[in-house]
């Protein structure tokens, strides 16, 4: 009886697990786009149609993995790259990209700090060593503590890009492991300026007005990103291969609908339109 | 091994009795893990160093991209830190690298939508090869930068030599931007230095307090206040690093920033104060043996002579405990040198050289950290923060060294 019970049971773990891997899709990339991603496929998931698996490592991770072929879904939180582009191409395949959701950064200081608005040409000055004093932007005569992330993520390239106009920054940059200790550095620091998403609110802190065109100065709210006149936004990216677009694309359309991006703004995130 | 395993192990073979089987089985088994364990060590450091190696093979241009100039300009090479400046804008001028005097316009693949349509470039980048060949052939002050392509062949523009980085100028070198772009900056002087002042800062602080604390737990203290001091002293090694981390980040950065009216508390001595917190179990513990291992009839020599106790802890015992001493002293910075999470946190990891200890630095094991996660494996990169744990290992080697050589001196 007992072995006939755990013969039964075998048969059907692995039918089970056989059904799944049918249609598991696997999702990997950007660190940045992991709590949404987590978030779309534990409600998706629940429907049945699919699995959805999630794995981070960052977007060079995801992207590299779709080149590879071992993930179907790379999350990227920035375009792909014509050499990610052109590797795809070589394996002949084609790459489809698919915007998810959109990213705002806001520029915080200490709320003891004069200044409450700056134009990118000033933040760039900031960021590459030029500017060093608060006065040579309106503001007391205090040196200014640059905070800025470790190289290694996503929402450095996304500054640098940006915001620095692709300059490197200064070698007197702080670099910061993560959001959470740059609040904690700018709230306990008179003179600095530093960079976090704009999920990590804080009443530490406060948000810098950013113009880009040196007239206009627009806060860094949910709202302004999300009708675009906040210019401190980048879309988030998924990319697929068009041979996999059957399976792969109910699920991408799951999260571009109005309930995945109701799940992008609960999770803190600037949603499509 | 061979010998001992002829000499010792062989001639129990000879005896039948179970007892004897066993006891080889137990001597096979300790030497075959001691063996293992030699071999491992063995084998991690020369991993370490067959990919840190590679730092110097490598080009410092970005794997897979070009840099090129159209075949007008005279300039065929640059330096990697002058086209880290080009690309800075920083140098603005084909003169200040050897060129014509003209202005130099940067170009990279990512701007070709702002010089040709969708449809020259084709929807499936087919034509991109045309496209560059065109722009390099009519911009003659261009520094053009993109993906390295088979199309190429009868390339119109001319290639800019980019080298490696040779091991001088990467010891040398004050400029750590290994993920610029299009060239790599590998210069570790910033990060060496970095880690140096903290450690040296942090055995500066911990030796006056660990000494002190070491002779009052062995000469002065009553037995019961050591028994509650020793355990305490040894919970300071348990309390895990990124602990220490936190309470320095929340605690003794603001604190060094108020104390010295700093624009900023993430600094050097912030690092130094952590890491001579954490360094101070291994120091005290350590010179506390020493001064306990001095024999009993020299301090009972030295009070007969009517020495007092302060005197004869100053001129019998210290000098008798000195060698001891030197190791908790040598294994303290050796312990300060290798830690990576509490620093990390604290001293700021801005990879500038560092002119005072009230200034932001980055260590090595913080950079490697920091890094490793990131850099794309075997990339070069990933290659250099091989060779930076290479330096960091040398670095502790030449400290353990110098214990052991002290130690054979001080037992003979």
């Amino acid at each position: 009886m007992a072995p006939h019970l755990k013969l039964q049971a075998l048969v059907i773990i692995l039918l089970a697990s056989i059904s799944v891997a049918a249609q598991n899709i696997k999702l990997k990339g950007s660190d940045t786009i992991l709590p949404i991603a987590q978030e779309e496929a534990s409600v998706y998931n629940k429907r049945g149609k699919a699995t959805v698996s999630v794995t981070g490592g960052g977007s060079g991770v995801g992207l590299a993995a779709l080149v590879d072929n071992t993930t179907d879904i790379a999350a990227a939180s920035r375009k792909i790259k014509m050499e990610e582009k052109l590797k795809i191409k070589q394996a002949g395949k084609k790459v489809v990209e698919a915007v998810i959701g959109k990213d705002a950064l806001a520029v915080i200081v200490n709320p003891a700090n004069r200044v409450d608005r700056l134009t990118r040409e000033q933040l760039e000055g900031i960021y590459t060593g030029i500017i060093k004093n608060w006065k040579q932007v309106g503001g007391d005569d205090m040196n200014i503590v640059v905070y800025g992330r470790e190289s290694s993520s996503g929402t450095f390239e996304f500054f640098k890009e940006y915001v620095n106009n692709r300059k490197n920054f200064a070698a007197t940059v702080l670099a910061m492991q993560a959001t959470g200790a740059i609040v904690q550095s700018v709230a306990q620091t008179k003179g600095a300026v530093g960079y976090i998403g704009l999920a990590y609110e804080n009443a530490r802190v406060r948000q810098l007005l950013i113009s880009y065109d040196g007239k206009t100065y627009i806060a860094p709210t949910k709202a302004n990103a999300k009708n675009g006149t906040y210019p401190i936004v980048r879309p988030l990216y998924a990319y697929y291969t068009a041979d996999n677009e059957g399976k792969v694309k109910p699920f991408v359309d799951f999260i571009q609908s109005g309930e995945g991006q109701a799940i992008v703004s609960k999770v803190g995130y600037i949603p499509l339109n | 091994m061979l010998g001992y395993w002829a000499y010792n192990v062989q001639p129990l073979f000879k005896n039948k009795s179970v007892k004897k089987v066993f006891e080889v089985f137990q001597v096979g088994v300790l030497a075959t893990s001691s063996f293992i364990t030699s071999i491992t060590v063995l084998l991690i450091i020369f991993f370490l160093f067959k990919e840190g190696v590679n730092t110097f093979r490598k080009s410092l241009l970005e794997d897979g991209y070009v840099l090129s100039v159209s075949k007008s300009n005279p300039v065929s090479e640059i330096s990697p830190l002058d086209i880290k400046d080009i690309f800075d804008q920083k140098i603005t001028n084909w003169k200040q690298v050897g060129g014509n005097d003209d202005s130099i316009q940067l170009f990279s693949v990512d701007d070709l939508p702002k010089y040709y349509t969708e449809a020259q470039i084709g929807t499936e980048l087919e034509y991109i090869g045309t496209c560059l060949n065109n722009y390099v052939a009519t911009h003659p002050r261009a520094l053009a930068y993109f993906p390295q392509k088979k199309h190429l062949e009868n390339f119109a523009g001319k290639l800019i030599k980019v080298g490696s980085v040779g091991v001088y100028e990467f010891i040398k070198g004050k400029e750590w931007l290994p993920t610029a772009k299009p060239v790599a900056q590998l210069g570790i002087l910033p990060l060496l230095l970095g880690t140096l002042w903290v450690s040296l800062g942090a055995i500066l602080l911990a030796l006056p307090f660990g000494l002190a604390t070491a002779i009052f737990m062995a000469e002065i203290a009553h037995p019961t206040a050591r028994k509650v001091l020793r355990p305490v002293i040894e919970l300071l090694a348990g309390i895990p690093s990124v602990v220490y981390g936190f309470f320095g980040l929340i605690v003794i950065v603001p604190f060094v920033q108020s104390v010295f009216r700093l624009d900023v508390g993430e600094t050097a001595l912030s690092g130094s104060i952590i890491l001579a917190i954490m360094a101070l179990p291994t120091i005290i513990s350590i010179a506390e043996d020493a001064i306990r291992n001095v024999p009993k009839n020299m301090r009972e020599a030295s009070l007969a002579m009517g020495a007092t106790q302060w005197q004869t802890i100053q001129k019998v015992v210290m000098p008798y405990a000195r060698s001891g001493i030197m190791t908790a002293v040598v294994l303290g910075i050796g312990r300060a040198v290798g830690e990576t999470m509490a620093v990390l946190m604290v001293t700021g990891n801005a990879a500038n050289m560092p002119h005072t200890f009230l200034q932001p630095v980055r260590t090595i094991p913080a950079t490697i950290a920091a890094e490793l996660g990131e850099a794309s494996n075997g990339g070069l990169h990933y290659s250099a923060l091989f060779a930076l744990g290479c330096i960091l290992f040398l670095l502790t080697m030449a400290l353990n060294l110098y214990v052991q050589l002290r130690l054979k001196k001080a037992y003979k």
